[in-house]
């Protein structure tokens, strides 16, 4: 029951942040936003037995990322208007209508496609040691590649900030 | 009692708020920052799918997904930076240089 009564909370306050996300007027608002629907996603995964995710959930998203973001953000300083224009109201129309197709497709898919009635088995645990072994051993390759794809952001981002380029 | 559908709604639902977000803002930060809705729409869908089938490799998929993430708000951060510099404006509409 108590996991029931978690799913809830975490599922409907991560909802409502993101939607708040994209509908709140000033940039370092939403971004905040985002961080609150992130822990709330973080907490779901801990539901479904994936701890190691749930942690770099927070660790990579919440501790990196957005903080990138708001840096950037006061970093740029645009003013209000700037930050705050959206598209014109038929795009808010043509916004709504993609996404309530997609939803009702979406659904029609979750429907007929997987048996859903079952409950999320827990007998898979996502601890640091399990996703370490999988790493090291089957995803090896994968996971050395990744290295040199933060290389190249590393050096690309370097070599796009830097002020004197021409 | 909590099933898979349940996650696959939450899911399904934060991808479409993300999707909205991204057409209808025009700010390429904010744009950026729908984006990172959607891998978490994914990300969700992905462990759900690890729980369900026993099977650990979603949740490797995650921490890929992540990486690439990390990856990409650096570079389009930086490119917003660049952006903003040269043109004077946050608009995503006005980079249209390779238009014609």
């Amino acid at each position: 029951m108590i996991t029931t009564a978690l799913f809830y909370l975490f599922a409907g306050l991560m909802l409502i942040s993101a939607l708040l996300v994209i509908t709140l007027r000033h940039p370092v608002a939403s971004t905040l936003s985002l961080l609150v629907s992130m822990f709330c996603l973080s907490g779901l995964f801990v539901l479904l037995g994936a701890y190691f995710v749930a942690v770099i959930q927070v660790l990579v998203y919440a501790g990196a990322i957005l903080v990138l973001f708001l840096f950037v953000i006061m970093l740029l300083d645009l003013g209000k208007d700037a930050m705050t224009r959206t598209q014109g109201h038929v795009w808010l129309l043509v916004g709504f209508a993609i996404g309530g197709v997609l939803l009702w497709q979406l659904r029609t898919i979750v429907n007929h496609t997987v048996d859903g009635s079952l409950p999320p088995a827990t007998a898979v645990q996502g601890t640091t040691e399990q996703i370490g072994q999988l790493l090291f051993t089957q995803y090896l390759l994968p996971f050395e590649l990744t290295s040199f794809l933060l290389l190249a952001a590393i050096v690309g981002a370097v070599v796009l900030s830097r002020k004197e380029l021409r | 009692m909590v099933t898979l559908s349940h996650y696959l709604w939450a899911s399904c639902i934060l991808f479409v708020i993300g999707l909205i977000g991204v057409i209808t803002r025009r700010n390429i930060i904010m744009l950026l920052l729908a984006i990172e809705i959607l891998f978490n729409a994914a990300n969700l869908a992905l462990v759900a799918f690890a729980a369900h089938r026993g099977d650990l490799a979603g949740q490797i998929i995650v921490f890929f997904v992540m990486t690439v993430a990390a990856a990409e708000v650096t570079v389009g951060l930086a490119i917003a930076v660049l952006m903003v510099r040269s043109l004077k404006t946050s608009d995503a509409d006005q980079l249209s240089l390779l238009k014609w």
